[in-house]
């Protein structure tokens, strides 16, 4: 059942039910019990007195055999309960009340017993008073008996049944007012705007609730701060593209304007430089994002490096066909890493990319692998103009363009490759060479990469 | 007219030098502050375009340094922050005019004309000297309503001197004025351009000081 307020009304109404129904049975057995106890207790009495009533003379049993004067008393519901018969030893009836029936109501000589006659069921208590040489037997019926104890129920059981009906009602009524605070709370979400992600009051809600409001109120809290993220970022994207975008229109417009051919060559050429890069901007704003957003996924494959960075720099050397040359050392390319691939590339097209647009032409980058005491880096050098000591802090901030930056820079790559660097848990870290260019490390824990290239060579055990 | 462009996207900056260009300015073009100040210690600019948000710094440093030097020079800002309090701050930093990216290449021209003819104490938009109009905006030319035919470098000469009538420029100067840092100059180019300006316009106009330089009569004379 869904709705909270059917399963409260249920439980209670079951459980409310189940304590009647027990009180009922409870009271049922005890006054049964309790009934039999004082009846048999009568029988026993009812026959005493009847066979000292006879000892003592008062009734003659010689008398036997006229029936006794019959008393006719209207019949009321437990009128007429006890029937008596007194027997004689050699079996003669010497005398029986008028309900009594006309065999004898038990073979027993003395004692309870109960005999069945004519259908109804007797309750028999014989007594023997063996001076006079009579059996007194006094019964009881056992329908009557019975009857006593259902009306006794039934006086009990008949209101509680007409209650039932309201005590529904008003545990309904209960049930509905106690989840009140609930339906406020409900009302107050329900009306409120997408964009009001502010806290909910919960000073004076019941303390059921405040654990609920307090981990909405946190719930709103995180969403807030991703959303201000997420505009910030929008914001910083949008405005970082309207250069570019200037830049093409400004093109365009001397393209269209200008008759002279060398002028338009340029200019048409300047664009192509422009769409490059603003292609290359929109490509970094998707990795970053992807990569905030854990797009990536974390599951930790293997990374065969020299493979990965042997394909990424023909991809990069393809667009930028004058570019630097790539070398690889045979260590890093026989290298397996246990980080996520994606990640990996990511991190390390960036990296390649900056190398690759800062190299001149002529002078070689160099991919290497340095193995230090506990950790292991995957580094690449180049021979480009490096970066300003006073930057280096600086140059993996979003949008930071520093002083050698080329035309192709939009200031995301560090950033991005920063960030991929710590998904995937290792740590970047830039420095100038002293003789000239950057140098990147890419540095993984020895203790994990270790541990990571058994499992993958191995064959992936887990 | 010179000015100064500073500007850190490559393709936008040689856009606007080339596309300004053709609009009859002579643009230098730089892409970070340093160079920025440099070059608006060293050189006399008619005018600035100024990006906002440069490598080292912001453009707002160079105009507060400008303004500081007591500079006049007008200064058009360029930026992708365009919102209403950085238009703002930028006006109030001492800019004097603000164009969010992306802008029109003719506008920016045009809003350059206004804030030089401004500067210049002047509100038409055309230069007036005796029955001569120079309109710089279509870079026509007219001398008692017929038009004359004028060359880019030739018309810039004419614009220089008919912006102060008397006073005298001379060949550095009107050098400076006509031809950007990377351009090749010949050594009599300016000599052959106000020879053919006085074959089109004319005798008595362009008059020469000798050893000194080039200007016109003040138009009351």
């Amino acid at each position: 059942m869904k709705s909270i307020r059917g399963r409260l009304f249920m439980i209670l109404m079951i459980t409310t039910g189940v304590v009647w129904m027990s009180a009922i049975a409870w009271i049922y057995f005890s006054t049964k019990a309790e009934v039999e106890r004082v009846l048999d207790a009568r029988l026993t009495e009812a026959a005493r007195m009847v066979s000292s009533l006879i000892t003592s003379q008062e009734i003659d049993t010689r008398k036997a055999g006229s029936p006794p004067a019959t008393i006719t008393v209207p019949h009321v519901a437990y009128d007429r309960q006890l029937s008596c018969q007194i027997w004689g030893f050699d079996g003669t009836l010497v005398g029986r009340s008028e309900s009594a029936p006309g065999q004898p109501l038990t073979d027993r000589k003395s004692g309870f017993s109960e005999t069945s006659i004519g259908g109804e069921t007797w309750r028999v208590y014989a007594v023997e008073n063996p001076e006079l040489g009579i059996r007194v037997l006094v019964g009881d019926n056992l329908r009557v008996r019975d009857r006593l104890v259902t009306d006794v129920i039934r006086g009990l059981a008949l209101p509680a049944l007409l209650i039932l009906p309201v005590l529904a009602g008003l545990i309904w009524l209960s049930v509905r007012r106690g989840l009140a605070p609930l339906n406020a709370m409900a009302r107050t979400l329900a009306t409120r705007r997408a964009s009001d992600l502010s806290a909910l009051p919960h000073s004076d809600s019941p303390s059921e609730i405040k654990p609920v409001i307090r981990s909405l109120n946190g719930l709103f809290a995180r969403v807030s701060a991703a959303r201000e993220h997420e505009r910030d970022f929008t914001a910083f994207a949008a405005h970082e593209l309207r250069t570019p975008i200037a830049g093409l229109k400004t093109q365009a417009q001397i393209a269209l304007g200008s008759s002279d051919e060398n002028i338009r060559e340029n200019a048409l050429r300047q664009i192509v430089v422009g769409v490059d890069r603003t292609a290359r901007l929109v490509r970094q704003l998707t990795d970053l994002t992807n990569a905030e957003n854990g797009e990536f996924g974390h599951d930790e494959g293997h990374v065969d490096v020299g493979a990965a960075l042997r394909e990424l720099a023909d991809d990069i050397r393809q667009q930028h066909r004058n570019a630097a040359p790539v070398s690889i050392s045979a260590e890093l390319a026989q290298l397996k890493l246990g980080v996520n691939p994606s990640l990996f590339m990511v991190g390390a097209r960036n990296l390649l990319e900056n190398a690759i647009l800062h190299s001149p032409p002529d002078k070689p980058m160099r991919c290497c692998l340095r193995r230090g005491e506990g950790d292991l880096a995957v580094v690449i050098e180049d021979c480009g103009p490096g970066i300003p000591e006073d930057e280096l802090p600086k140059v993996c901030d979003r949008f930071f363009r520093g002083r050698n930056q080329t035309s192709m820079g939009s200031g995301l790559g560090l950033a991005i490759a920063e960030l991929a660097s710590a998904r995937m848990g290792a740590v970047l870290h830039l420095e100038n060479r002293a003789e000239g260019g950057l140098r990147a490390e890419l540095r993984f824990a020895q203790a994990a990469t270790d541990q990571r290239r058994v499992m993958s060579t191995d064959g992936d055990q887990n | 007219m010179r000015v100064l462009l500073v500007e850190d996207d490559a393709v936008l900056l040689n856009g606007l030098q080339v596309g300004l260009g053709m609009a009859g300015l002579t643009v230098e073009a730089v892409s970070n502050c340093a160079d920025a100040k440099l070059a608006l210690e060293t050189s006399a600019f008619d005018a600035v375009v100024l990006d906002l948000m440069l490598p080292d710094g912001s453009g707002l440093d160079i105009l507060e340094t400008l303004r500081q030097r007591q500079s006049k020079v007008p200064v058009l800002l360029l930026t992708a922050r365009d919102s209403v309090p950085d238009r703002i701050a930028g006006l109030d930093a001492g800019a004097d005019d603000y164009l969010g990216k992306p802008f029109d290449l003719d506008e920016v021209a045009a809003r350059l004309r206004a804030l030089t003819r401004r500067a210049g104490g002047h509100a038409t938009a055309t230069l007036h000297w005796r029955d001569i109009v120079l309109d710089p905006a279509s870079m026509n030319v007219t001398r008692a309503g017929e038009p004359v035919r004028l060359s880019r470098r030739e018309f810039s000469i004419l614009r220089a001197l008919i912006d102060r009538p008397g006073q005298i420029l001379s060949r550095s100067q009107l050098e400076e004025r006509l031809y950007g840092w990377q351009e090749e100059i010949e050594s009599n180019a300016i000599e052959v351009h106000i020879h053919n300006l006085r074959a089109k316009l004319g005798p008595g106009v362009v008059e020469t000081v000798r050893g000194v330089g080039y200007r016109i009569a003040e138009a009351s004379s």
